[in-house]
């Protein structure tokens, strides 16, 4: 267990310097992810159109690894369609998660690898997906209004 | 003789530890443990009373008249009248087994609350309570009709039972507050409330789950009609819990679970109940864990209350007495007369970063809200680290912890 394996660099200066902070003026949708056990939270807006994250925002507080995870999330899923960001998570819960998976890497995970290391800290994953959770509650919900 | 007497009051660490097998496991030849508020470890006398229970006499209790249940029942009834005689009860049948504190709060909701609280009434709370001395008030004021209100927490971090007169009104039936916090280390002077309480007639439940393990208790001395505390807590096991009431109040109570062992007399439309305390011990119990929480009991009156307060208050004195020195770490809760509970945070780091930082130095600490969700609001912050001590940590895992909180700073420190 080394600690460095979870406080890279990449992380701490996201959290040092969180990209995407605020709200998104005209956003369609709001949602909150909040961990009953420890009190982090994050408050993210989207403005979803034609299938795609047109943009996203987020503020909350917490420790390193959810804020960080949250400002390389917005960083990460602005721009792309509705479909490869829910692959994207899927990705992104078996990296931090340490599973084996056979489905294909469709992205290039880049950045986002660098919480590989959370791995060998099952506490903490729930820190990790906390955004991501609420990014993809937020977009189901907002799917649902069109019955997909 | 005056030598022996001093060497007998203190406790002796390095012996008590010896009791604890979870220490000497070789995964944890490191671990120093600093989270006994949340649970406290077990020593072998505990363990062994539960495995004698399991392997040589394991039946049920009450019920039968073979010699093997006998011994479980003179087991359990024996454990029950030691816990009266460690709180000051008046009768072994004032203490009622549950799950824990948790439970013990909601019989009282349920059993006294659900009958006896009208609309307009008021039930007193403090802004310090954990969650299970809040939440089911707050489910029996919605029930009834009741109000809630809140004796203040000040920013030193203790109450202002200086407003206690104004509080408490005619109309308060219930005062409900905690002995000791779980966050803050604070100690309540639940028998000026108490006293205040019964001036305008208002019933008061203590709740002790931080303050049994830490000091002697008299239920009788501070006139307690209610008073709760969890096993687990105080060298126990998990899953034991006790609710201590006035005969008079747990007679006039209704009971929380109906079926079988509580009832008296049994007819096809109604029934009536047993007497205290098993019309509140329906179904079969957790024999062993009443057993063992007899055995912890025994293991603390051995080792002496007034002793593991001494060295608690030792232990935190140490602690705060360093941690005061570090202009980058802050301590929550008041500076003296406290419980060895130190919730802190280190200026720039977040607490769970803090936690996980820590346990890679094999340093077992708590970070979050503690359940207590109204400090964190009070206090106007999000989570706390809290490092909790008890009767088998030494001043040299204070050094550590001290050491570690050093290390912690200097290793975020690039980016803070
Ligand atoms: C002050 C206080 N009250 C009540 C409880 C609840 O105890 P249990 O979870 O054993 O029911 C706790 C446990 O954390 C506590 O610290």
């Amino acid at each position: 267990m080394d600690l460095d394996d979870l406080y890279q660099e990449i992380i701490l200066e996201h959290y040092k310097e969180p990209k995407n902070q605020g709200t998104v003026a005209d956003a369609n949708v709001h949602v909150e992810g909040r961990n009953p056990f420890c009190g982090d939270e994050i408050r993210l807006t989207m403005l979803v159109k034609d299938g795609r994250i047109v943009d996203v925002k987020f503020t909350g507080s917490g420790c390193a690894i959810s804020q960080s995870s949250a400002s390389l999330m917005t960083e990460h899923i602005k721009g792309k369609t509705v479909d490869e960001v829910k692959e994207l998570f899927k990705e992104f819960g078996h990296l931090v998660r340490g599973e084996e998976h056979t489905h294909e890497h469709i992205h290039d995970m880049d950045e986002l690898s660098a919480f590989q290391g959370v791995s060998a800290f099952p506490t903490r994953v729930k820190c990790a997906m906390l955004a991501w959770n609420a990014m993809k509650e937020g977009i189901e919900k907002e799917l649902e209004k069109y019955g997909e | 003789m005056a030598i022996a007497e001093s060497i007998e009051d203190k406790l002796d660490v390095v012996q008590v530890r010896k009791h604890f097998p979870i220490f000497s496991y070789p995964e944890n030849a490191e671990l120093i443990y600093l989270d006994s508020a949340a649970t406290t470890q077990r020593p072998t006398k505990v363990l062994d009373a539960i495995r004698h229970f399991n392997e040589e006499y394991n039946s049920n209790i009450h019920r039968s008249a073979y010699k093997l249940a006998e011994k479980a029942t003179a087991g359990y009834e024996c454990a029950r009248l030691l816990i009266a005689q460690f709180i000051g009860a008046a009768h072994s049948h004032e203490i009622i087994f549950t799950r824990g504190a948790t439970e013990a709060i909601n019989f009282v909701m349920r059993g006294w609350g659900e009958k006896f609280l009208k609309p307009g009434d008021e039930i007193l709370l403090s802004e310090m309570e954990h969650h299970s001395n809040l939440v089911p008030w707050q489910v029996a004021a919605q029930k009834s009709g009741a109000k809630l209100q809140f004796i203040p927490l000040d920013d030193s971090g203790e109450l202002e039972l200086g407003k206690l007169d104004d509080l408490l009104t005619e109309r308060t039936r219930l005062v409900a507050v905690t002995h000791a916090s779980n966050v803050l280390g604070t100690r309540v002077d639940v028998k000026r409330i108490i006293d205040a309480a019964h001036e305008m007639k208002a019933l008061v439940l203590v709740d002790g789950a931080q303050h049994v393990p830490h000091s002697p208790v008299n239920v009788q001395d501070l006139d307690a009609d209610f008073y709760v505390f969890s096993g687990h807590k105080m060298l126990g096991p998990m899953g034991i819990g006790i609710l201590y009431g006035k005969e008079a109040l747990l007679d006039a109570m209704d009971p929380v679970l109906y079926g079988g062992s509580m009832i008296d007399d049994v007819g096809y439309y109604e029934s009536t109940w047993a007497k205290l305390p098993w019309k509140f011990e329906a179904g079969t119990q957790n024999i062993p864990a009443v057993i063992g929480l007899g055995a912890a009991i025994e293991l603390l009156e051995e080792w002496g209350m007034r002793r593991i307060e001494k060295h608690d208050r030792m232990l935190t004195g140490y602690v705060l007495q360093q941690l005061e020195q570090l202009d980058f770490v802050t301590v929550f809760g008041p500076k003296e007369h406290r419980n060895p509970v130190i919730s802190f945070a280190i200026q720039g780091i977040h607490a769970h970063d803090i936690a996980t930082f820590f346990d890679s130095r094999n340093i077992a600490i708590r970070s979050g809200h503690h359940c207590a969700k109204l400090i964190m609001k009070k206090l106007n912050i999000s989570a706390t680290a809290r490092a909790s001590f008890y009767l088998y940590n030494t001043t040299e895992h204070v050094d550590l912890f001290v050491d570690a909180i050093h290390k912690a700073r200097g290793y975020f420190a690039r980016w803070i």
